[in-house]
């Protein structure tokens, strides 16, 4: 209590604090709440179980989960690159991992649609061997949200991983372990809440994403068409209700799962004995 | 030494031991190759495609697209956006850490949450909320347009929605620094009678500097890259509320390709000059 007694600038730090945080951000996201009070229960439900809403949060949904899920396994095995071994170059690698975040969205989504389009360099190549098309195709979006996501993962893990102890290797492989079996059972799960973490940033970050996905995706209704995107849409139109609600219920739908993952995280540190 | 009976034989035991701390050559390189052909594909791929891009059509167009008027007008906006932005969340940023690491408080975990909020809002949700609050049907609506005011589809709505979306991360940096640092240097500094502002500026802020410029860095990079949020609240109107992101956007979309990735090297330039600096702060912050 001495602590609070002696510092000073407590009242004006938080009295700022508080008012910058309701100017800026809780009253501009509360209009969301209370826009769509205007709305009745029926109104709502016609909006949302439109075919193309519907669609849309599919799309979005499915593919942060692809991309989330694939960035986390390549994302892994970039950051145990990084942490374990040395290579020629390594540091250069390294700091190019934030690329991602650095790069503006839009520069991002010019870029990916250049390179994944029919007439593309890797657009080309991969449907002249394999007869994939990626551009204008959910598979497009993916790629999008891959490259965003790749820094969250490597990220959260890389940290983890540099602290973790080699004494615990050691222990297991004193005792007959193979290396396989030191990284299954004793690597793998002292890392896997950092990676559930970057999972679920990599996750919340797709669903919501917009500037890098828009160009590679071709926006085609019912196929590509992502739900920021259909905001946008609904806002040109000046259907200021229907962006509403489904604003609203990306938001808490994004929520419920951030909630989610953290509870499974919170479960998975309690299993491995780091609570 | 007593006689136990061995499982294995030393020699053996020591090799089975190492193979267990070290992965094999193979899977060593195989896993590098990976990582590699990775980071290439995902990241220096984009990096390079943009400077082949903007200077397709060789040197003199690049800088006829970057000398357009509408480009010099979109660079404008982007930097005075920037200006505006990161000097007020830094100044949040700070104030916030203060108040939230060296004083206890009811609701304190509950402060440090909604600071993050708008990281978990979509860019383009961050423009719908600003549109509601000033745009010709929302709140203010009636109000901006009796007094002739305008917010939505002008500089001011840009503002407000990258101050929205960049609002957390200064404070973000602080926040676990000061906590770890503790308070007891300043509280020294404090029993030994210097004033509260001297205290800051001579004990706070030279432990925190390091972590301040890599939050504003982080900012600034945000503010002047933003995309989705911008693009709503903008309305796209050449030469005066197009942000340079949007600028690379129109051209793009009239196949102006030079124009666009013209405007986007300077954005991919912007973003290695981001990466160097965070990299050389990265260091600083070592070395502490």
């Amino acid at each position: 209590m001495s602590r609070s007694s002696i510092m000073p600038g407590f009242r004006p730090t938080i009295g700022f604090t508080l008012i910058y945080l309701s100017l800026i951000v809780l009253i501009p996201l509360s209009t969301l709440v209370f826009q769509s009070f205007q709305l009745n229960w029926d109104d709502y439900v016609h909006i949302i179980t439109n075919k193309r809403v519907l669609s849309s949060f599919r799309v979005s949904f499915s593919t942060a989960l692809v991309a989330a899920l694939i960035a986390g396994f390549f994302g892994f095995i970039v950051a145990w690159v990084l942490v374990r071994y040395s290579f020629f170059g390594k540091q250069f690698f390294h700091a190019l991992i934030d690329f991602p975040f650095a790069l503006p969205t839009a520069v991002a989504g010019i870029v990916l649609a250049t390179i994944f389009q029919p007439s593309g360099f890797l657009g080309k190549l991969l449907i002249d061997t394999f007869g994939v098309q990626v551009a204008f195709k959910p598979l497009g979006i993916v790629m999008a949200l891959i490259f965003i996501s790749i820094p969250f993962v490597v990220r959260t893990v890389e940290p983890v991983l540099l602290e973790f102890e080699t004494s615990m290797e050691e222990a297991a492989s004193s005792l007959g372990a193979t290396r396989w079996q030191v990284f299954s059972k004793v690597i793998f799960p002292n890392v896997l809440p950092a990676l559930l973490t970057g999972f679920a940033l990599a996750f919340a970050r797709g669903v919501g994403e917009y500037g890098s996905v828009i160009f590679i995706a071709g926006n085609i209704p019912y196929v590509s068409e992502i739900v920021p995107l259909l905001i946008v849409t609904k806002l040109e139109q000046f259907d200021i209700e229907g962006a509403t609600a489904i604003a609203l219920t990306m938001l808490v739908i994004s929520f419920v799962l951030l909630l989610l993952i953290n509870l499974l995280q919170f479960w998975v540190r309690k299993r491995s004995g780091q609570l | 030494m007593s006689a136990v009976t061995q499982p294995m034989n030393p020699a053996k035991l020591v090799a089975r031991q190492q193979l267990a701390l070290q992965d094999a050559d193979w899977v060593r390189w195989s896993l590098i190759a990976i990582a590699v052909s990775f980071i290439g594909l995902f990241i220096c791929l984009p990096l390079g495609l943009v400077i082949v891009k903007a200077l397709s059509k060789g040197v003199e167009a690049y800088w006829a697209a970057l000398s357009e008027p509408d480009t010099l007008a979109a660079i404008r906006l982007t930097l005075l956006t920037a200006l505006i932005t990161v000097p007020l969340n830094t100044v949040f940023g700070v104030a916030a850490a203060w108040a939230i690491t060296r004083f206890e408080f009811k609701g304190k975990s509950l402060l440090t949450t909604l600071i993050d909020l708008p990281f978990s809002v979509s860019p383009v949700i961050s423009g719908l909320i600003f549109v509601l609050l000033f745009g010709a049907e929302g709140w203010f609506g009636d109000w901006l347009i009796a007094h002739d005011v305008k917010i939505i589809f002008a500089a001011s709505g840009i503002i407000l929605a990258t101050v929205f979306i960049t609002f957390p991360f200064v404070a973000r940096q602080l926040i676990p620094l000061m906590q770890e640092m503790g308070s007891q240097e300043e509280e020294a500094a404090l029993s030994l009678g210097a004033s509260g502002w001297k205290t800051f500026c001579a004990v706070t802020l030279p432990n925190i500097k390091w972590a301040l410029l890599y939050g504003v860095l982080l900012c600034n990079a945000r503010a002047m890259g933003e995309f989705g949020a911008v693009s709503v609240v903008s309305g796209h109107i050449r030469g005066l509320t197009n942000t340079l992101p949007l600028h690379v956007e129109v051209n793009y979309n009239e196949y102006n390709i030079v124009g666009a990735f013209a405007g986007a090297s300077i954005l991919a330039g912007l973003a290695v000059v981001t990466l160097v600096l965070k990299t050389v702060l990265e260091w600083q912050q070592a070395k502490r």
